[in-house]
């Protein structure tokens, strides 16, 4: 039957539909056992980063499946892919308010979940610290902590400040190859006009893939014509294919100078590329990674 | 028991007399099918993630004609009932029922049982339609309101589908005669095709595009707004309600397309018809729910099974059944996964299947259900 890889296709993503529709129906249970004064449903990765840095966690009640960090929205019932939500099982919920990264959709079922008299705020999106800092102040000023805000806020400029001296100190630009995806088959490497690009150069260093757009799969020739001197991966990535020795094992990986050298750099993905709070932390962190020489002259905090 | 030896067994005129008085007495099966297709709506209309008892959703529904029931209900239990179950049971039944019927036309022109539209490109015709629209019309969609992109997708889904049919029965069609074999191979080209597009928007798609496209190639009844059923649901119940009126050519091809001629059938007339007809339902299908898969196949075939393959019954029988299964399954999908959903099209396949196959690997004798 034509269309029926489509199908094949998606039965690693049944099987783990699957195992999620056991786990948040196990978790939905004692849904109502604790008592909230606001009920937010958070959709965005950084977006739930946010308020439960701004101290509002426990009113979280649910959030998508992008929602990683903290530890404890693990345990949250989760409402799915954040452009496929459903109406219904949205509001069983009993939200009073839904944060809502950019794109949350469909467009109709966020219609309906208006109709029914849920407050829903967009929080915009965007690559850089500016766009973490506007995230905060919209999730501040509608959650009313504007002053925790505000202290996130001068952390992250601090931060940049601080980003900015650094590079002043910077000796050697090395080039840089972001490597992202999951398992052997699906690795790629980000090009210009990515989050991972911005923050590449906001580190002091050149994208090696910058000739190419978005995230692009890797190929030997790509990675070798690249010739990054160091590689960053998120520690999912990383695991995927097996740690630094799976890594290496993909073709062409171990060729170039990041691979002879052996300078693997592991993020959180959702840290590094999610711009949100902790986008000054992986900003610096990255920084006297990839250059030794700040390493040398400043001390890690 | 398709297409050679229905001419031994089933057929309209060759029950016995008395069989016949006893089979009328008896509620037709298209009857029996629209007490149960009506019984899973009504379920449907009970169940879901947000608790309504039966008694305040007779109370809803009664409001709307100005009855006034004794029970209570809050807002949230009529914007419930009213502007999330309604219309999605709706979409379903239109959607099931048009899948189903369009699967049984194809299976009646190609007299193959394993034959529907996605045979002759509608499918990944909508698909690389619906990629395109995803990938490229990302930056220009963004400019404009986020129904008004939505509505795109599925206008382009609608055009991607349909189109590709008409190309196949065009590359089929000489000197005014289709050639049924023809179309089957342009199918498998254009299907290829339509593949290898398919991949070069893959492969130009960013992470949440390709997300996106995959979720579409699921397929769901989510969302279903009184404003998005409205324009879907006037295509598909047309493909519906018109298809009955092709039973009797669509009998008289079964036979050959020689001996329908020798009948006095218009057969290319009438393959044009399945054709046009086909690719319309499908096309609205995929359009207001992306793609689902199986109810076309197994709908009209379990219905032939039953009661044969008189296409007087087949059709709205189909019809009815697709609609049956799609609302059922659509159940399951948006119940088991509470808060989330899951792509209707995994649970088709998921219980579509597997009974299939088991029918299938059943005694041969048996398979009639006689």
């Amino acid at each position: 039957m034509p269309g029926s890889w489509l199908r094949v296709s998606s039965l690693g993503r049944l099987a783990r539909w699957t195992v999620a529709a056991v786990a948040i129906g196990g978790a939905s249970l004692d849904l109502n056992a604790e008592s909230h004064s606001r009920r937010i449903v958070s959709l965005g990765g950084s977006v739930t980063e946010t308020v439960f840095a701004l101290g509002a966690g426990a009113d979280v009640i649910a959030v998508d499946q992008s929602s990683l960090f903290p530890e404890q929205v693990r345990a949250l019932p989760q409402v799915g892919y954040f452009r496929r939500l459903s109406a219904e099982g949205v509001l069983s919920l009993a939200p009073d308010l839904i944060l809502a990264s950019e794109g949350s959709g469909p467009p109709p079922v966020i219609d309906q979940l208006e109709a029914s008299g849920v407050r829903i705020v967009w929080v915009e999106d965007g690559y850089g610290p500016d766009a973490a800092i506007g995230k905060i102040r919209t999730v501040a000023r509608e959650l009313g902590l504007e002053e925790r805000g505000q202290e996130l806020e001068n952390r992250i400029i601090s931060q940049i400040g601080e980003a900015e001296d650094l590079r002043k100190l910077i000796v050697e630009v090395p080039r840089v190859a972001f490597i992202w995806g999951h398992g052997a088959g699906g690795v790629t490497m980000a090009g210009s006009g990515t989050g991972a690009a911005v923050m590449i150069d906001l580190a002091g260093a050149e994208n090696a893939a910058s000739s190419m757009q978005g995230y692009q799969p890797i190929s030997a020739e790509a990675l070798v014509l690249a010739a990054p001197d160091a590689y960053v991966i998120p520690e999912t990535t990383l695991a995927s294919l097996g740690g630094f020795e799976g890594m290496m094992r993909l073709p062409g990986m171990s060729a170039t100078p990041a691979g002879r050298s052996k300078r693997v750099v592991e993020v959180d993905l959702l840290g590094f590329i999610g711009f949100g709070p902790r986008v000054g932390d992986s900003l610096i962190d990255l920084m006297r990674e990839l250059h030794p020489e700040l390493k040398r002259d400043v001390p890690r905090r | 028991m398709f297409p050679g030896d229905e001419k031994k067994t089933a057929g309209p005129s060759s029950f016995k007399g008395d069989q016949r008085v006893i089979l009328r007495l008896l509620p037709g099966p298209v009857t029996l099918l629209a007490a149960v297709l009506l019984g899973v709506a009504l379920t449907c209309l009970c169940v879901g993630p947000v608790d309504v008892v039966p008694s305040q959703i007779a109370a809803v529904l009664g409001s709307t004609v100005g009855l006034d029931l004794p029970w209570t209900y809050g807002e949230s239990e009529r914007l419930v009932v009213l502007n999330i179950r309604l219309p999605r049971i709706l979409l379903g039944i239109v959607v099931g029922g048009g899948l189903a019927v369009s699967g049984a036309l194809m299976q009646g022109l190609f007299r193959n049982p394993l034959a529907d539209p996605g045979l002759v490109g509608a499918s990944s015709g909508a698909a690389v339609a619906a990629i395109a629209v995803i990938v490229i019309g990302d930056p220009l969609l963004s400019l404009l309101p986020p129904a008004v992109a939505s509505g795109a997708l599925a206008v382009g889904a609608f055009l991607g589908g349909s189109g590709a049919v008409l190309i196949v029965y065009r590359i089929a069609t000489r000197e005014g005669h289709t050639s049924v074999t023809t179309m089957l191979l342009a199918g498998i080209a254009v299907n290829a095709l339509a593949g290898a597009g398919l991949g070069l928007f893959i492969f130009a798609s960013n992470d949440q595009q390709l997300r996106d496209f995959t979720f579409w190639s699921l397929g769901s009844l989510g969302g279903a707004t009184w404003a998005r059923l409205g324009s879907g649901a006037v295509l598909l119940s047309i493909g519906i309600l018109v298809a009955p009126f092709l039973a009797r050519p669509l009998n008289a091809l079964l036979l050959g397309e020689a001996e329908a001629r020798h009948l006095g059938v218009p057969v290319q007339r009438t393959k044009a018809a399945i054709v046009m007809l086909s690719t319309l339902t499908a096309g609205a299908a995929v359009a207001v729910t992306g793609i689902i898969g199986f109810i076309g196949l197994v709908a009209p075939h379990l219905v032939r099974l039953t009661v044969g393959p008189d296409h007087r019954v087949l059709l709205p029988g189909s019809a009815l059944l697709g609609a049956i299964l799609l609302l059922a399954a659509d159940l399951f999908a948006r119940n088991i996964a509470v808060p989330a959903e899951l792509p209707i099209g995994v649970v088709t396949a998921i219980i579509g299947a597997p009974f299939f196959i088991w029918l299938l690997s059943r005694d041969p004798s048996r398979r009639g259900w006689t």
